[in-house]
């Protein structure tokens, strides 16, 4: 603010005890009556140690840890982490098993973009509304992990080679009858709030993140697409036979935070189509190889990447033939896509910030680990 | 008189302003000279506020709000004290009387302890302007819309109060955030309200629904235009959901009610819903005929058909509630200061045109229907016209994001021949 009124800039501590940081995160931001001329991100309040942890367990002890990252994106963490220790041991999945996490892996994207879209809306000001919609339809998707897995946040079903249990009988009618009814409600959503000009006036142009800029922080996911780039591990660097289904990247125009949110509107879409091929082409045959307990795998490192629902979720594992990884280490989607907060908050209000995080989509549990 | 046309006996319940007034022309005769418009005051507070507007805090405010809430976000709501869980807002009081009432330490006590009691008296005030029916008005002022709208804008002081005593950012943002706001729609709404005493050539509520009952007409019909400002206007002052940016929940975690706990934040609570509930009977009297209903007033007592539209009105405020997000602080100013301001001063424009054409060419009163279809037209051209010349461009925004097939680097936006511009 410039002019005949001076004014000096205060410190605002945003969190870690705030309504919308989705968490224990502390945004310190430096404001100039509404706008913010600093921003400072400090985490670390929900940190578990987890790498050092896994140091300590054998490779199948370790998966619940991975539940509890991202722990609302619980099967896509397991499945990073097994096809990394598959990597590692060089353990074969039979096609079953590969399409159950496929379907799994989808249903989990589902339900987190649900509570993306969900805490975003709630995050612009629509009170409660869009949030509860969104749960209730992520309660769906819940009950089918409760079916098949027993928990409905932390599945701990993957294993290292395959998944835990079969499907059961009453999981592909159920299965099927929610995604009849899911596009209707990605519709309904969208009808909300895609048309809607309060909407539209809080996130057009907030946050915005030129395609430059986005990889230059080496963003991953819808805030990477969100920016106009097309990039998707699914279809960049294939894992469990994702080449052979037919879907599409979605991608953003100008990389707001409203580019983000119709992104994952249509990765919803996408999904529903993953999963419904996957149901239709599911094979016989077991679901899992038999793999020891006591995994000792070949001195060596391995890296695998799965596209989580917050964007590239790698997990680094390396061998000294003990049975628990000598290093284990997790690439956490949230925590690099957060890293750009800064470039998009300052300059914005205390508003637009608040929205910018929504649109990040971040889990605390993931950040910190 | 016909059966059924209101009486001035004190046994027709259709009003119950006869027997009041009766009541208190024995009590006249009995005591000495003006002990009885104590008695009047009295009365009047105790009726219209214990009567009407403490039941509709409750259960229309809370319990029908939560419940209305409920159903609009598919769950649903309060059922479980009592039957239909209608006494879910006693509950709340009770809780809220139990919790303990923090103090920060660095907060400046005195303000902290004053702002909800000052918070409330305005909210008492109000009610007494307006007319329940054709005799009850506790206080029939000739200049009522002013009474109103000037008791309307103490609160903001008493949020500014409690926003400042806190010692708290986030309560300091919220009373900021309020204080500019009111000053931006106070002046729209005026504005708006202006043309409405342009036509009706009076400042009284009484008269003004006299006017409508004459005419036959409501004002919302002649005065779209001020209606839709007195709306967003109120909705903007009353810190409802489209424009509750003082105590945006997500942003500032409750604005000037950060630090309130307890009782003294179920004041703020309770108050709020009396201002939107005395916010709607002020509507309803302006716009929507107050206690008159084309005649049906003969036969239903007024003062149910006010109560009854007043729901309605606040039903309005629970529904955007329930579904808009939340204006940015600049937003709501830019457009209060390029939309509304400008649209209420050509709606008054318009409104003094016809008023004076009306008077010199001494016009029917039948002339006002072909008023209503002249301004219905024109506030819709108007509304389109000014957000198009202020660059709304609705058909520019991308409704589905692109999809492509191929995973690869940066796609630039026109390559798929749909910008966003």
């Amino acid at each position: 603010m410039s002019g005949i009124i001076k004014s000096e800039p205060f410190t605002l501590n945003i969190g870690p005890q705030h309504p919308s940081t989705h968490g224990v995160f502390r945004i310190k931001v430096k404001v100039d009556g509404e706008r913010i001329v600093d921003a400072e991100m400090v985490m670390g309040y929900l940190h578990r140690a987890m790498e050092k942890l896994a140091e300590e367990r054998t490779y199948t002890q370790n998966i619940p840890f991975t539940d509890r990252t991202d722990y609302l994106a619980s099967m896509s963490n397991n499945l990073g982490y097994v096809l990394a220790v598959e990597k590692l041991a060089g353990i074969g999945v039979p096609d079953r098993g590969n399409a159950i996490r496929v379907i799994m892996a989808e249903l989990q994207r589902i339900a987190s973009h649900c509570m993306a879209v969900g805490a975003f809306t709630n995050d612009t000001g629509a009170w409660q509304t869009p949030v509860m919609w969104c749960f209730r339809e992520r309660e769906r998707v819940l009950d089918l992990f409760e079916m098949t897995s027993g928990a409905r946040l932390t599945c701990n079903y993957m294993r290292i080679g395959g998944v835990a249990f079969d499907l059961p009988r009453e999981f592909e009618p159920a299965t099927r009858k929610l995604l009849a009814d899911l596009p209707g409600f990605i519709d309904e959503i969208e009808g909300l709030l895609v048309g809607n000009e309060i909407f539209l006036a809080r996130t057009r142009g907030v946050g915005m993140l030129s395609a430059e800029t986005a990889t230059n922080f080496s963003l991953s996911g819808p805030m990477l697409r969100g920016s106009g780039i097309a990039w998707d591990i699914r279809k960049a660097d294939p894992y469990c036979g994702y080449e052979k289904y037919d879907f599409q990247i979605p991608i953003g125009y100008q990389g707001d935070a409203f580019d983000r949110f119709i992104v994952r509107l249509e990765e919803m879409r996408q999904s529903v189509k993953i999963v419904q091929q996957a149901l239709d082409a599911l094979p016989g045959g077991p679901h899992s190889t038999h793999v020891p307990l006591a995994l000792r795998p070949p001195a060596g490192e391995a890296y695998a990447r799965v596209e989580g629902p917050r964007g590239e979720l790698g997990y680094y594992v390396v061998s000294d033939e003990g049975p628990s990884p000598y290093r284990f280490h997790i690439r956490p989607p949230s925590f690099i896509n957060l890293s750009a907060l800064k470039e998009m908050t300052v300059g914005g209000t205390v508003a637009d910030a608040i929205v910018v995080l929504g649109s990040i989509d971040i889990v605390v549990g993931e950040i910190d680990r | 008189m016909p059966a059924f046309l209101i009486t001035n006996n004190w046994y027709d319940f259709r009003d119950l302003g006869n027997l009041s007034g009766k009541l208190l022309d024995l009590l006249d005769d009995a005591l000495p000279f003006g002990v009885v418009y104590v008695i009047a005051a009295l009365l009047g507070f105790v009726a219209s506020f214990v009567i009407f507007v403490l039941p509709s805090q409750l259960f229309v405010g809370v319990y029908g709000e939560r419940k209305l809430i409920g159903r609009i976000q598919s769950r649903y709501g309060p059922n479980r004290v009592g039957p239909f869980g209608l006494l879910q807002p006693i509950a709340d009081a009770i809780k809220l009387m139990q919790k303990e009432a923090l103090t920060p330490t660095s907060a400046d006590r005195a303000l902290m302890y004053l702002a909800p009691i000052v918070f409330v008296a305005p909210c008492v005030l109000l009610f007494a302007v307006i007319p329940f029916g054709p005799n009850m008005v506790f206080a029939d002022i000739p200049v009522a819309i002013v009474y109103f709208l000037a008791v309307s804008s103490i609160p903001v002081l008493t949020t500014f109060m409690a926003g400042w005593s806190h010692n708290n950012k986030y309560s300091l943002f919220g009373a900021m955030r309020v204080v500019a706001m009111t000053i931006s729609y106070e002046l729209p709404l005026v504005l708006g309200m202006l043309g409405v005493v342009l036509f009706t050539a009076t400042l009284g509520l009484q008269s003004t629904v006299l006017w409508q009952k004459e005419m036959d007409i409501w004002l919302v019909f002649l005065q779209p235009l001020a209606f839709a400002i007195f709306f967003l206007g109120a909705s903007a002052e009353l810190n409802r959901t489209p424009t509750d940016i003082a105590e945006a929940e997500s942003e500032i975690v409750a604005g000037y009610l950060t630090e309130y706990s307890g009782m003294k934040w179920g004041l703020f609570y309770g108050m709020d819903i009396g201002y939107a509930i005395a916010a709607a009977a002020f509507g309803v009297t302006v716009f929507l005929g107050g206690w008159t209903f084309f005649g049906l007033e003969k036969w239903v007592p007024p003062w149910l058909i006010f109560i009854g539209k007043t729901y309605l009105f606040y039903f309005l405020f629970i529904w955007t509630r329930g579904t808009l997000p939340r204006l940015r602080i600049d937003q709501l100013m830019t457009f209060a200061w390029k939309f509304m301001l400008p649209i209420a001063l050509l709606n008054l424009v318009i409104v003094a045109t016809e008023r004076m054409f009306w008077v010199e060419e001494k016009a029917d009163d039948s002339i006002v229907y072909a008023f209503a279809l002249i301004n219905i037209i024109a506030a819709a051209a108007a509304i389109y016209g000014w957000s198009r010349a202020l660059g709304y461009r609705p058909e520019n925004t991308p409704q589905k994001a692109r999809l492509v097939s191929e995973a690869g680097g940066f796609v630039p936006v026109d390559a798929h021949g749909e910008g966003s511009k």
